[in-house]
């Protein structure tokens, strides 16, 4: 047995799991699909005193689509939501995300909520949510507070989660225009590991081809990931061409502030944001030009 | 000092097994010291390697990310499972020693678990297709060329034995 000893409860509720959580304090720990959790208690990285499992809370397993968001719980699989073509169809960048998150083992037990409350900074779905302008709503005994994935980020595998709340649900908004596309590509050393910087972009044209509204990110190029609204909205009513492209991409990239380790070397990172901040807006510009 | 153990009731390749497990046993230890199923095998232990590779109702996932405890209630297939009820190797394993998909043989486990999992929901899969449901398994003897050779094999075979 690798992991320090740990007491286990099985929650039957969200409102069982935030008493365990209200009850045990700091020491307890949340654990859903537990693709990372589980890896760190196994290096010792963690020793929570109690793992307080929401696996079979069924009332955090759903997709509902509604008119102008997404809503998918906590504890969704990621898998689950790689598969819904009607979820796709709203929110395309889930799916195309999804497609570099680890593996099949691990996205068939891996979830939606795990991933955004880990806060890896070069985790894909973060980025997704920091782009898109998620919401994620967090429940505790005292009730329920809903913040902007912007305000819930708070550093590297560190949120705005206070140890006595779960996180119960994330919202993901969907773009009404029919000319929208979107992309999300990386460089990571090897297909399914973290990137070592990810990008991605979501831009709306009319039918002249204009852009009317634009969304684009950088993840693993700081503690956070990173939207650039200010940097988007200078896309909107353009065509995009490539010199618009360009600028926005390497105006992105000089606000990252990334790290360097043994991978990539912090200039390698802000080099690789520009390249592939630039790859995501022409794939989505040709997405919604497509459509 | 004592640790609390847990009752648990798990079905394991179509039988119930029970126990009662400390909290942090893995899953994948469970099944090997306490089930005495030694089929799985034990790489990394931290969920990268894919040798654990087991289905959890009906769908792969690493043993070695689970606690025993968190599998209570459900239904595990191991290689083991993978087999004919007479204990016959299964179209998939026989397409691996044909097509020698194994050479050491300890990732074997994993791939076949990772292949079944992908021809269960994708019978006639590309190769493509056939690279990323293994791309969470590590193999360090065959290359993976005649891995995924051994599994368009037993999409063939299966295809043609149809009815």
């Amino acid at each position: 047995m690798k992991a320090a000893p740990f007491e286990y409860a099985r929650a039957g509720s969200v409102r069982e799991a935030c008493e365990l959580l209200a009850r045990h304090g700091d020491g307890a720990k949340l654990v859903a699909g537990g693709q990372s959790l589980v890896a760190m208690m196994a290096m010792r990285l963690l020793r929570p005193a109690w793992l307080v499992d929401i696996n079979e809370i069924e009332a955090l397993q759903f997709v509902a689509i509604e008119h102008h968001a997404v809503r998918i719980g906590a504890c969704t699989r990621q898998r689950a939501v790689e598969r819904d073509d009607a979820l796709a169809a709203r929110v395309p960048l889930l799916r195309q995300a999804l497609a570099w998150v680890g593996h099949l083992q691990t996205r068939n037990r891996g979830t939606i909520g795990g991933s955004l409350a880990h806060a890896d900074p070069a985790a894909e779905l973060p980025l997704v949510a920091q782009v898109l302008g998620a919401r994620v709503v967090l429940r505790s005994s005292a009730g329920a507070r809903t913040l902007a994935a912007d305000r819930f980020f708070a550093g590297p595998m560190t949120t705005a989660l206070r140890p006595d709340e779960c996180l119960e649900e994330s919202h993901w908004p969907v773009w009404p225009e029919r000319r929208t596309g979107s992309a999300f590509t990386e460089l990571s050393i090897r297909h399914g590991d973290f990137a070592i910087v990810a990008a991605a972009a979501q831009l709306a044209l009319d039918a002249d081809g204009r852009c009317t509204r634009a969304a684009f990110g950088l993840g693993g190029a700081a503690g956070t990931p990173l939207a650039f609204p200010h940097l988007a909205a200078r896309l909107v009513g353009t065509r995009l061409d490539e010199a618009v492209v360009q600028e926005a991409a390497r105006a992105a990239a000089a606000e990252t502030q990334p790290g360097s380790d043994l991978h990539a070397s912090a200039a390698y990172r802000r080099h690789l944001a520009g390249i592939l901040a630039a790859r995501a807006l022409r794939a989505a510009h040709a997405a919604a030009l497509a459509r | 000092m004592s640790e609390t153990l847990y009752a648990i009731s798990v079905d394991v390749n179509g039988r119930r097994r029970t126990g009662q497990v400390p909290a942090r046993l893995s899953l994948v230890d469970w099944l090997r010291d306490e089930v005495r199923l030694t089929g799985t095998h034990v790489g990394c232990e931290h969920g990268i390697c894919g040798a654990c590779s087991i289905m959890l109702d009906g769908e792969p996932v690493r043993a070695c990310l689970m606690y025993a405890v968190q599998a209570h209630g459900h239904r595990v297939t191991t290689v083991e499972g993978l087999a004919r009820p007479d204990g016959a190797v299964s179209v998939l394993q026989d397409s691996f020693c044909e097509a020698h998909g194994l050479q050491c043989g300890y990732c074997t486990p994993g791939m076949l678990i990772a292949a079944q999992g992908l021809l269960d929901a994708n019978p006639d899969p590309t190769e493509a297709e056939i690279r990323d449901a293994i791309g969470g398994n590590l193999c360090r003897c065959t290359g993976y060329q005649q891995i995924v050779e051994a599994v368009r094999l037993a999409a063939a075979r299966i295809k043609e034995s149809a009815p």
